[in-house]
């Protein structure tokens, strides 16, 4: 198989079956998680505003008092990655085409140039990551080969992208099909690993919030 | 499998809901939940780090109730539950986890690790896995009334003690009366003075009150031991006693454990919403304060701190209370790091302190405390957790820091106004 | 008619082609088919003595194109005097007799030729509901294809449909076509696509089987590899424009017009395996994409089916074709396990025995 062959695969079969696998996959774990049900609160609620779930959401981005002392390379490397992958896969051109080609959706795309930029930030700040859990003991310690292999289907589309988008290293049918070739691997591993997280970490929240917040305190 | 295994993971797929669900599938295995756990941090030993002690729930859950887990389970590809396992992690989910919730607080996916701590020793518990000092103390509340063994004659005393004293009557068994006090068995025995410092705000106030003879007692280690089927019956006594005595509000004394389990888990472990109201002292102090019936006089002249209990802040939303009711009585108050709902544990919630083979960790544990205090430097530490006064108290000690600790309530009496 | 006058030189020559000109298509032929240099004068010989062979041509679900395409002749061309030169026994298009007439030349000449005519097959063959979307005299396309195949030597599938099953087989497919080698097994079958193929394609396959008696090497799709073994894009003159990125975005902007690489408007010619951009068409004046328009991919397997024309290759094809099947199947597993969980959590609560202090102690 050659690079084109590649390309033409992992474009058209290859892709169907990813994005399959995908949406199989995620609705299947939502429901599988989500059925499993919560039982009402009887305790008669508190109400203080600015503790709910819905405002946990989004102040559990911020860390709390005292823990950017303690780790610090741990948020601002998570920052760097979390804001890099959601701005390159967002806002550049050929994504936000392709997003349009799907589904007839389209917003303005940040400039070329500085999504190279936002790339290179994403890759450095997952090579800090990696090299964290490689260091820290705690980190270490919880480390499964899921944690590993999760890390790389995150990093490869990332990489693959950059270079394709540059024209380097390896001839540009070859880097933008590894780059789709990572992507849909991303998007099988996706429902099945802690990566799922990027759906579930929205209802987590807001359960810790509510509770919490029933309670009164702003978590 | 031992039939007591078997129980142990029915409990757990009795508990196991959508949030735990949720929890375990966002995990990422970031390890910043060890930096807000003072086990860890005074360790630097990963094995405590919160949501790794939940291993074995984690494993239950995968293997019951995912699709993949149960496949991997009947591949006998995933390991089962085992005795020795859950041995090997008693010391994780009992000896150093005081339920303090400060995990619940960092992690980033927004995991309520203590939420799932709790559930983890319903099965823990089941199993035989219960450290003997919490099981003993579940034993005595159930048995006896109280966790320490207090009994009516012993409170009775105390109460003839209180009245000589004051002058004041102490009301037992008073129907109709608005509050119905409740106490903890350490302030029975160890700190009289709270119900002596009760009896002369409620006169201030002009509020009608009683203590309740078969339903005195507000600890619950039902709770801590994480046994619903006990706790249930533990508070089921409190509410039948103000349900019988047709009381307003029910005021949970300063006792961490017992206002979460009274206030928070209660109306959850009888099925229903209670009848009356439920309060922590001092959420009542600071009513009569708003009320105008709260009038002290003079201030404190030493520089005083104030100790959060975890489960009356973080845990029970009683946040604001403590600091209005302080600067009442002080001008000369200052902050620890991390105050309010961000604090640290004294290290002996959740059961440490009555569990003999926490004893060594947990005075481990207590350098946290230490160094927040350290760099304070107060002359009086304040708390609001007669469990917390006893566990600081002896932390103190160890460390040989010459520092008193009071209970608020009793230095809000001390500064009452006379009339 | 001598022996001699029966072979194809001396057909050629009685139609005005000299022998120079026809060495000078041998050597090319030679050269396309990349035989070594000196294989040029052998193939001219071989060529030169080869018998006219009888060749049976049936057409199926096709449109003609192909055959507009192997008979187009502008000058009399190679190709078409080539052609001449065949003893074309049977074509329902190009011959004068019809009716029965035409079906028992047919008949006749399986017969005469039994075991040596070739099988030249354009169309795909319908299968659903017996065949009886497409018949010839009565007969359906399967059952015609496969009593001529029985005698033949070998069979040489003209354009996609019959290589492939191109346009009829494209979804939904609603007359079932397959392609010819789905349904002949036991004898060579040469691929030959494109639609329509390239005239020199087809007749250089055939010289090549008049001038050996065999088959040419095929690539792992049956398609001859001296033909179908570099990619259009390989050979494109636009190529340095696609190595410097330069890329028309539309059909009407400044890089259309300077003539640069139309990947990003579809072009297939990355994945295209055939000789367009070194042969052209129309006589060598020119191909789709010095026209200005991309490959369509025309001689690739369900070209059709692969996403649109002017879909850049790096575009996915239809990702979200599959995206509501893959719902439900995700839903009702979903759903199962969730009553399955259900139940199991149910039995754990009616299984729950109230804990007691005696419980407790291990």
């Amino acid at each position: 198989m050659d690079a084109a062959q590649l390309l033409n695969w992992v474009r058209g079969a290859g892709l169907q079956l990813a994005v399959f696998i995908f949406l199989l996959g995620t609705v299947w774990r939502l429901i599988e998680i989500y059925s499993l049900g919560r039982k009402p609160d009887l305790a008669e609620a508190r109400h203080v505003s600015g503790a709910s779930g819905w405002h946990t959401l989004w102040r559990r981005s911020i860390p709390i008092p005292g823990m950017m002392q303690r780790a610090g390379l741990t948020y601002i490397a998570g920052y760097g990655f979390h804001i890099g992958l959601a701005a390159v896969v967002l806002l550049f051109a050929p994504h936000i085409r392709l997003i349009h080609d799907l589904t007839g959706l389209s917003w303005p795309a940040l400039p070329s140039p500085f999504v190279d930029l936002l790339a290179v930030m994403t890759l450095v700040a997952m090579l800090v990551v990696l090299a964290e859990r490689l260091r820290q003991p705690v980190k270490r310690f919880l480390s499964t080969f899921e944690d590993w292999l999760t890390w790389a289907v995150t990093f490869l589309p990332v990489l693959t992208g950059y270079l394709a988008a540059r024209h380097l290293l390896l001839p540009y049918t070859l880097t933008l099909s590894l780059h789709i070739l990572s992507v849909e691997m991303l998007l099988v591993l996706l429902p099945f690993t802690k990566l799922f997280h990027a759906f579930t970490v929205w209802p987590s929240r807001w359960f810790n919030g509510d509770a919490h917040g029933r309670k009164g305190v702003a978590v | 499998m031992s039939a007591s295994l078997a129980r142990a993971v029915n409990v757990l797929k009795e508990v196991i809901d959508a949030p735990i669900a949720s929890y375990f599938a966002s995990c990422v295995h970031c390890g910043l939940c060890a930096e807000a756990c003072l086990f860890y941090t005074e360790t630097d030993d990963p094995k405590y780090t919160p949501i790794h002690k939940l291993e074995p729930m984690r494993r239950v859950y995968a293997q019951e109730y995912t699709l993949i887990g149960r496949l991997l389970k009947w591949l006998g590809l995933s390991k089962p539950l085992t005795d020795a396992e859950l041995a090997e992690w008693q010391p994780l989910v009992y000896d150093s986890c005081t339920l303090c919730g400060r995990c619940s607080m960092v992690c980033p996916v927004g995991n309520d690790i203590v939420y799932m701590v709790r559930k983890l020793r319903e099965g823990m518990a089941i199993a035989g896995y219960a450290p003997a000092g919490v099981l003993a103390a579940t034993q005595r509340t159930i048995e006896m009334g109280s966790p320490m063994g207090v009994k009516l004659p012993a409170l009775k005393a105390q109460i003839g003690h209180i009245e000589a004293e004051t002058g004041l009557t102490v009301p037992l068994d008073r129907e109709g009366a608005e509050y119905m006090v409740l106490l903890s068995s350490m302030e029975i025995i160890n700190f009289p003075e709270y119900l002596s410092a009760i009896a002369r705000i409620m006169k201030q106030a002009g509020k009608t009150w009683t203590l309740c003879s078969s339903a005195f007692e507000a600890t619950n280690s039902g709770i801590q031991i994480g046994v619903s089927d006990l706790a249930r019956v533990i508070v089921a006594r409190i509410v039948e006693g103000a349900e019988r005595l047709k009381v307003q509000t029910v005021i949970s004394p300063e006792c961490g454990h017992a206002f979460t389990a009274l206030r928070w888990e209660g109306p959850n472990l009888i099925g229903r919403p209670y009848r009356f109201k439920v309060q922590h002292i001092l959420e009542v102090l600071d009513e009569l304060r708003v009320q105008g019936l709260l009038k002290t006089q003079g201030f404190e002249e030493k520089r005083l701190t104030f100790h959060d209990p975890c489960q009356l802040v973080r845990r029970g939303g009683v946040i604001e209370p403590p600091r209005n009711l302080l600067r009442m009585i002080s001008n000369n108050l200052v902050e620890t790091t991390d105050p309010g709902k961000y604090n640290w544990c004294c290290g002996g919630g959740g059961g440490v302190s009555a569990n003999d083979d926490a004893e060594a960790i947990r005075l481990i544990a207590f350098k946290r405390k230490k160094t927040q205090l350290d760099a304070v430097k107060p002359d009086k530490l304040v708390t609001a957790c007669a469990n917390c006064r006893i566990v600081l108290e002896e932390g103190l000690e160890h460390y040989q820091m010459n520092l008193p600790v009071v209970g608020l309530t009793e230095m809000i009496a001390d500064h009452l106004a006379s009339d | 008619m001598s022996k001699e006058s029966g072979l194809l030189i001396a057909n050629l020559a009685r139609q005005g082609v000299s022998r120079r000109t026809f060495m000078k298509y041998c050597a090319t032929l030679a050269s396309l088919m990349a035989l070594p240099p000196a294989a040029g004068r052998a193939f001219a010989e071989a060529l030169a003595k080869a018998p006219r062979p009888s060749v049976i041509w049936l057409s199926f679900q096709e449109c003609t194109g192909c055959t507009e395409s192997i008979t187009r002749s502008h000058a009399p061309t190679l190709e078409g005097l080539i052609f001449d030169s065949i003893s074309l026994d049977y074509h329902h298009t190009l011959m004068a007799a019809a009716g029965e007439a035409a079906e028992a030349a047919r008949a006749a000449a399986i017969k005469a030729n039994w075991g040596k005519y070739l099988l030249v097959v354009d169309g795909s063959v319908p299968m659903k509901d017996g065949g009886v979307y497409s018949t010839i005299a009565g007969i359906s396309n399967h059952d015609m294809l496969m009593a001529t195949v029985k005698g033949a030597a070998a069979i040489v599938a003209v354009g996609t449909c019959a290589a492939f099953g191109g346009l009829p087989k494209a979804q939904p497919n609603p007359t079932g076509a397959v392609a010819i080698s789905e349904l002949v097994k036991d004898k060579p079958v040469v691929n030959i696509p494109g639609c329509p193929p390239i005239p020199v394609v087809m007749t250089g396959v055939l010289a090549h089987y008049l001038a050996f008696g065999t088959l040419p090497e095929l690539d792992k799709l049956g398609r001859p590899l001296a033909f179908y073994g570099e990619t259009i894009h390989d050979r494109c003159y636009r190529r340095p424009f696609y190595d410097q990125g330069k890329f028309a975005k539309t059909f009407d902007d400044e890089g259309a017009r300077k003539g640069w690489c139309l990947f990003e408007l579809g072009c297939k010619g990355p994945v295209t395996y055939n000789v367009c951009a070194t042969t052209k068409w129309n006589d060598g004046t020119s191909f789709p994409i010095e026209s200005g328009h991309g490959c369509l991919g025309c001689s690739e397997p369900n070209f059709w089916d692969a996403g649109g024309f002017y879909r850049a290759l790096s575009m996915p094809a239809e990702p979200l074709k599959v995206a509501a099947k893959a719902v439900a199947i995700g839903a009702a597993v979903g759903v199962a396990v969730a009553f399955s969980n259900r139940t199991k959590k149910t039995a754990a609560r009616t299984g729950h025995q109230t804990a007691t202090l005696a419980d407790l102690e291990k």
